[in-house]
């Protein structure tokens, strides 16, 4: 937010407390922003989405409290603080609003009831107590102070404006409270509404942090709402209804609504989340213990062989075990025939050969589908450099009695490779947790279609492309990538249709 | 230096010895006002009875909107208090209001003694005793208090060491 919010905010409070001495239904909102232009509405097929800028977030935020209103009619501030509560669930506000007991929801949002108590007394923040001249002890710092220099909210208690200052940037900055920054008074858990935050706080830094906190817990709150995931984007994605869509964000980053990593289809978030949780944490690296070391059978502790003699002896000192590194049997009968190994058939060390072949394989398994993964993501990440190289072409082309609309062709086909690796990236993730049946045959000679065909675009326009007949090469660019086009959607719709009929069959516990 | 911090502690002690709780006693350190010793008497009717426990109070610059660290010096066994004596306590933590002071700190941790929170133990073995064998709990509650007296006659001796 930039300095023209600030002056806003200051506005708005202004005219918030001119309003207090008359009017009952005043909407007191401190975080109105101006009516903002730099919205944005994207549709992709049949999914309906806004882009928003951050003051268009406050703007709907207002909105949804204003609706609220326009039925309750109640004070904003307290409003936003029961739609916080039903996490801006309008309709379930509304349901307890008129169905249940007033006074006890108004309790357990933390909130003294608007009908309590007489409405000269309201909001008496600052002034409004000009009448008394009187001074009492502030609880906090323990200095008396006359009441005109204190403030307090709806429960009474009052403390001096330099201790909530102090308290509320402590709360704010420390600690990252928002909405949910109780009164002082020990016990007291009537929540401080954001007027009296915005009238207390001066520090530009402290409302902005506050302001933020706000709106990102209307965001975080909201399931039609959220923040675009690419770094130091403040825009948020709008839906019209909750569903596992791509969008595109204005600054250009294209993610799954739903769970906010890229767009990945055609693996569904669950397995996505389990694949880089994965790839995150260390089970691969247990994976390599159990492949390549061995317990010793008598303390069970971890052993590598570090030479070519099978007769361990284990150097735990309170162990000191002989044993043999093939069949893991003590080492005695073998004596010097070892050679002839008969402990080799033995049913247990049979079993501890078995779970390491287990988890050797599975190890395998993974790395197999890990490295096709990784190596279409740093792929991706040098499609970057072709775009770039890619551009210079095309102005050469133009200098060549080429037009501008003839060399768009190779940014298209730019386009089309990078979709197809990232389509590709995810499709080694889908088949990782995949179990082998008809469908995944298939499923797996699109994929090995569609990696090829990328492969052979991919070649196209990094090395042929430096020739000189670029008549020959546009028509093979382009006839590859609606090649690649077309292989990629079939591969889609086809895991697609497995989504629908249920005939994908997925591996656990991996 | 005069600091918010340090003119509440000033307040705090003048308090504390204008308007003194029964059972608790607590005062700043000679050269530093932010480190305060205190003392609290085990409540009659406990098996803390008699006991004189020693507890350092710890105070940053951020004072009373932070909570100070509280920690017993004499050695203590309680369900809620640690091996090196730091206490699990509510509103020293995430329920602490800066309309608390020092006095009603060292109240609540005197009632803490009476009252024991066998819920979110941080002392296991007192926890599970206090829960499953109160006559064993209390042996060793009665062990702490005898204890506690030989810290003051080590402290005795030391400050007699001294004056010699």
């Amino acid at each position: 937010m930039d300095s023209e919010d600030e002056m806003n905010y200051d506005e708005e409070e202004e005219d918030s407390q001119e309003e207090d001495s008359n009017d009952e239904d005043f909407v007191d909102i401190a975080m109105e922003p101006e009516p903002s232009t730099a919205s944005d509405s994207r549709e992709t097929e049949d999914f309906q989405y806004e882009v928003l800028t951050a003051d268009k977030i406050v703007h709907v935020m207002v909105e949804c409290i204003k609706e609220v209103n326009a039925v309750v009619q109640i004070p904003a501030t307290i409003t936003r603080i029961l739609l916080n509560h039903f996490r801006w669930d309008k309709e379930k506000l509304m349901e307890r609003y008129y169905d249940g007991d007033q006074d006890s929801l108004f309790s357990e949002a933390h909130v003294v009831s608007p009908y309590r108590k007489d409405p000269r007394q309201k909001r008496s923040t600052r002034g409004s107590t000009s009448a008394s001249t009187s001074e009492s002890m502030c609880e906090i710092c323990c200095l008396v102070i006359p009441h005109t220099d204190m403030a307090g909210l709806e429960c009474g208690h009052k403390f001096c404006f330099q201790c909530w200052t102090d308290y509320l940037t402590s709360k704010i900055i420390n600690e990252g409270m928002g909405q949910t920054i109780s009164c002082a008074a020990y016990g007291c858990d009537i929540l401080v509404d954001d007027v009296t935050v915005m009238d207390l706080i001066k520090d530009a830094k402290v409302r902005l942090k506050y302001q933020h906190l706000i709106t990102n817990s209307f965001v975080e709150c909201n399931r039609l709402l959220r923040w675009c995931p690419a770094p130091d984007c403040g825009h948020v994605i709008k839906v019209k209804h909750y569903d596992v869509k791509p969008v595109r964000c204005t600054c250009g980053h294209t993610f799954c609504f739903a769970c906010g990593e890229n767009w990945h289809d055609p693996v569904k978030c669950i397995w996505l989340k389990r694949w880089i949780k994965k790839c995150d944490d260390d089970s691969e690296t247990s994976n390599w213990i159990a492949a390549n070391t061995k317990e010793c059978p008598k303390c069970h502790v971890i052993i590598e062989k570090d030479g070519g003699c099978n007769h361990m002896v284990c150097k735990n000192q309170n162990c000191k075990a002989d044993f043999c590194w093939v069949c893991l049997g003590p080492w005695e009968p073998h004596g010097s025939s070892w050679y002839n190994c008969n402990k080799f058939d033995e049913d247990e060390a049979k079993k501890a050969r078995d779970s390491q072949e287990k988890s050797r394989c599975q190890l395998q398994r993974y790395l197999f589908y890990c490295n096709r993964y990784m190596n279409h993501m740093q792929s991706l990440k040098f499609e970057n450099k072709l775009y770039q190289a890619v551009k210079l072409k095309m102005e050469e082309m133009q200098q060549h009695s080429m037009s501008w609309i003839e060399v768009q062709f190779l940014k298209v086909a730019v386009d089309v490779l990078c979709s197809c690796r990232q389509t590709l990236m995810y499709t080694y993730v889908f088949a990782f947790y995949l179990s082998k049946n008809n469908q995944s045959i298939i499923f797996e000679d699109n994929q090995k279609d569609l990696e090829h065909a990328t492969e052979q675009l991919s070649e196209y326009l990094e090395r042929d492309i430096t020739s000189e007949l670029l008549v020959d090469i546009k028509q093979k660019v382009q006839d590859k990538y609606r090649y690649c086009e077309s292989r990629r959607k079939v591969l889609l719709d086809h895991v697609h249709e497995g989504y629908e009929r249920d005939t994908w069959d997925y591996q656990d516990g991996l | 230096m005069s600091t918010p911090a340090r003119r509440r502690l000033m307040r705090d002690f003048k308090r504390l010895q204008e308007d003194p709780p029964a059972g608790v006693s607590g005062a700043p350190t000679d050269n530093n006002i932010m480190l305060w010793n205190a003392v609290i008497f085990g409540p009659h009717d406990t098996p803390f009875e008699d006991g004189t426990f020693k507890l350092t109070i710890e105070f940053t610059e951020e004072y009373p909107n932070k909570p100070p660290t509280v920690r017993f010096v004499s050695k203590m066994f309680h369900p809620n208090v640690y091996a090196d004596g730091s206490i699990c306590l509510d509103i020293l933590q995430n329920r602490w209001s800066p309309t608390y002071d020092v006095s009603a700190i060292l109240t609540s941790i005197q009632s803490l003694l009476h009252d024991p929170n066998p819920n979110s133990p941080a002392n296991n073995e007192a926890a599970q005793l206090y829960r499953e064998n109160r006559r064993e709990y209390e042996k060793k509650v009665a062990a702490i208090v005898q204890e506690s007296w030989n810290d003051d006659e080590d402290d005795d001796d030391v400050d007699n060491d001294e004056n010699a």
